[in-house]
């Protein structure tokens, strides 16, 4: 008990002080979590919907595929990605290892699967719901794919944020691939591991306080913005 | 956008929907010359609503053809609007459901606006141009599917049961806006069970029983006495197998 | 809006969309120069290289970019060329790194020495001794537990060079009482301090744990404990990426006095925990 109350009152100080290394790494968790959450999302949410409405040879084993991805270990994303993004490796000449850009990446191919697989079920669900009807008003596919992913669009909101969570709260392919520097890819699950690392339980359990915090607050914020959409979605 | 091909006679000519061996539809044909109303009347389980989806290009023909006059058949579905039992309405006002089907519709947004405001103020849904359309009771949901295919301008309007689910009150109004719909010309065809509802509203009948057409007449005609003895129990308000 | 247009519109949105996400996200190249190092936990958990880097920085205006692994993985990381300079303590290995050509020439820098710490009641009783080998040996033959850092980094291989010289070799009924955690210093004392267990950690390290609970620090000054470190410059004939310019001029700043003062001037709780060696080592 005397971690925990050690943690909350290390969280506490450190919120109050407004500590600038604390600013500094909240910041770049965000950035690289919304950043890949975002750019997941852009590709995720038509191949889930395209997915769901088109019947082609082999759709069954990719739905299957599609399902499993959501359970890609971090760390084994992580070490693929370090491996292309070496120097010696296919995709080294680019430079991207050890910067935050390598995270986004590493996050995106984590999301990418959560939310292509929930969209993929919600646009199903509501295919199976709507299909007579567009067909009956002549809606072709990229209008089906738009209709459908607007109006399941509570539910894909909840596909993303379950993305953003995953993202922001994964540690083993940011801390490979990012290699945890100091003032440049040092975010929050990775110096929370490193406080482990040393000792500093308090430390840890104080700046997994303010993750948690941090994630109510983004959650409460896209409630509210979706708030007026909600009213209108039953 | 009227073309110059007409819709009617709708001709059906030897008709078959078959699914996993079971025939549906079984060898129907029929041809209707005129506008109004025509009620596919019979008991549940007839083949009434696959017959309408047959005629609507939503299901295909097993075997058979069905002819709308002579218009082109790509632009066939699209000259008709259908609603169906249960209302499909999207997840968002009432006023942008109906603009959602003129979006496709590639309508202008000045004109979508004044279709929108009239077809909400013929179905006497203008107070609720804004709320969410589920939250609409069932006869103004109902009522509003129909404000929609007005919106839509078709020549023909295919009906599955539109009351099936409702209470009298939003039954009587929904009965009003077909009344309403046949009144400006357009081509009516409404499946039902109530025989009640057929008589107040078809100006013609045809009867289905186990996906077959026992009987096509005037509805007056079918109502005082049909010919079909299995016609004659379903009026005579017997259950019939 | 006609239908097609509409869909244009919506189509150069989320184009732009992207773009303006992808530009910020990616646009991480960091100011200024920059070098990597790859250096080991040890050193990056003891606090030396986050107080000497930024005085660094401010002198040379090069930033050095820091990635603590183990000496093993470090190496590793260096011969695929992704990292410029490497801050390692393991002699064998790093002779090995400038024989296979991936490293210029090996620099001493620094030392500071391992302890074997465990726990207060010390089952063992090696409390004191100055032996390390004897001391070894008494844990072992009492069977109380030791964790290993097991990660093939340079505390790991001094470790089981120690085990080597008491010609004990690690048998498969040793796993009730020798552990192998596979992680850095930190997570290795944390195991330790949990079970209650043996441990070989460098100093810093042990002085700057937080989780010590009962451990205490019970073998020390063995010369078979000095732990020098060495840093090595990437060679730039191996890859031509490899900032050899910079690199030379962090390592030549390290051994310079200045660099070397400075180490030796690092203390936590009034200890001194880095020994300068290079200005030794040019006296020589």
């Amino acid at each position: 008990m005397n971690e925990f109350s050690n943690a909350f009152r290390t969280a506490l100080q450190l919120l109050v002080e407004m500590d600038p290394g604390l600013f500094e790494i909240v910041l770049l968790s965000l950035r690289v979590s919304l950043s890949a959450v975002i750019l997941a999302a852009v590709f995720a949410l038509p191949l889930g919907a395209f997915v769901a409405l088109t019947a082609f040879p082999g759709r069954r084993s990719v739905v299957i595929l599609m399902n499993a991805m959501m359970s890609l270990p971090p760390v084994v994303v992580g070490l693929v990605i370090y491996l292309l993004l070496s120097r010696t490796g296919p995709l080294g000449v680019t430079g991207l290892l050890f910067t935050p850009t390598a995270m986004i990446i590493a996050q995106c191919v984590l999301v990418f699967p959560i939310i292509a697989a929930l969209t993929r079920q919600t646009v199903f669900d509501l295919h199976e719901e709507y299909d007579e009807y567009l067909r009956s008003v002549g809606a072709g596919t990229w209008q089906k794919i738009t209709t459908l992913l607007w109006d399941g669009r509570a539910r894909l909101l909840t596909a993303i944020l379950a993305g953003f969570g995953r993202a922001i709260a994964e540690v083993g392919a940011v801390i490979i691939v990012g290699g945890n520097i100091l003032h440049s890819t040092r975010v929050m699950t990775t110096t929370i591991a490193l406080e482990t690392s040393k000792g500093d339980l308090g430390m840890a359990l104080g700046l997994g306080i303010i993750l948690v915090l941090i994630a109510v607050i983004v959650n409460t914020a896209v409630v509210t913005i979706g708030g007026g959409a909600s009213r209108r979605t039953v | 956008m009227q073309s110059q091909h007409h819709m009617l006679p709708l001709v059906v000519i030897g008709a078959s929907y078959v699914v996993d061996g079971k025939a549906i539809i079984e060898d129907v044909s029929f041809t209707i010359h005129e506008a109004g109303l025509t009620a596919l009347l019979g008991p549940n389980g007839a083949g009434k609503s696959s017959l309408l989806k047959l005629c609507h290009g939503l299901l295909p023909l097993s075997a058979g053809s069905i002819r709308w006059g002579d218009a082109d058949v790509q632009e066939v579905q699209r000259r008709q609007a259908m609603v169906f039992q249960r209302p499909v309405l999207l997840r968002r006002s009432a006023a942008e459901n109906i603009e959602h089907v003129l979006k496709l519709r590639g309508a202008s947004a000045g004109e979508r606006a004044r279709v929108i405001e009239e077809s909400l103020d013929w179905a006497g849904l203008a107070g609720i141009a804004d709320m969410p359309a589920r939250k609409l009771s069932g006869g103004e949901q109902q009522s509003l599917t129909i404000a929609r295919a007005w919106a839509l301008n078709p020549e023909v309007l295919l009906l599955d049961e539109p009351t099936a689910n409702l209470d009298p009150a939003a039954t009587r109004r929904v009965e009003d806006l077909i009344r309403s719909f046949a009144g400006a010309g357009k081509k009516i065809i409404m499946a039902t069970h109530n025989i009640a509802q057929a008589q107040r509203l078809a100006d013609e009948v045809l009867f289905l029983n186990h996906g077959r057409l026992l009987e096509h007449a005037p509805a007056e005609q079918f109502m005082s006495g049909p010919s079909d003895p299995l016609a004659a129990r379903f009026i005579a308000g017997e259950l019939v197998d | 809006m006609r239908e097609g247009q509409k869909k244009l519109f919506a189509g150069m949105t989320l184009l732009a969309a992207v773009a303006a996400v992808a530009s910020y996200a990616f646009l991480s190249s960091p100011k200024g120069q920059s070098i990597t190092l790859a250096s080991t936990t040890s050193t990056e958990n003891s606090g030396l290289l986050g107080y000497l880097l930024p005085i660094f920085k401010d002198e040379s205006g090069i930033a050095v970019r820091v990635v603590a692994v183990g000496t093993g993985q470090a190496m590793r990381m260096a011969m695929k060329g992704d990292a410029d300079v490497i801050l390692v303590h393991h002699r064998p290995s790093e002779e090995q790194f400038v024989r296979e050509g991936y490293g210029v020439e090996r620099i001493a820098v620094m030392h500071n020495d391992f302890v074997i710490v465990g726990p207060a009641a010390d089952p063992a009783g090696i409390k004191g001794m100055t032996d390390v080998a004897s001391a070894l040996g008494r844990v072992r033959s009492s069977r109380a537990f030791f964790v290993s850092r097991g990660d093939d980094s340079g505390t790991h291989k001094r470790e089981l060079s120690l085990w080597a010289a008491l010609e004990f070799q690690l048998g498969d009924d040793d796993g009730d009482w020798y552990r192998q955690s596979g992680s850095g210093q930190g997570a290795t004392l944390n195991v330790a301090s949990e079970m209650d267990a043996y441990c070989l950690s460098d100093r810093a390290s042990w002085v700057t744990f937080a989780n010590k609970r009962s451990l205490q620090l019970l073998v020390e000054g063995d010369p078979l404990l000095l732990n020098p470190y060495s840093v090595i410059l990437v060679d730039p004939r191996k890859y031509a990426h490899i900032k050899a310019a910079e690199g030379q001029q962090f390592i030549d700043w390290l051994v310079s006095e200045h660099g070397q003062q400075l180490i030796a001037a690092f203390q936590i709780e009034g200890q001194q925990l880095f020994f300068p060696d290079a200005l030794e080592v040019a006296k020589e």
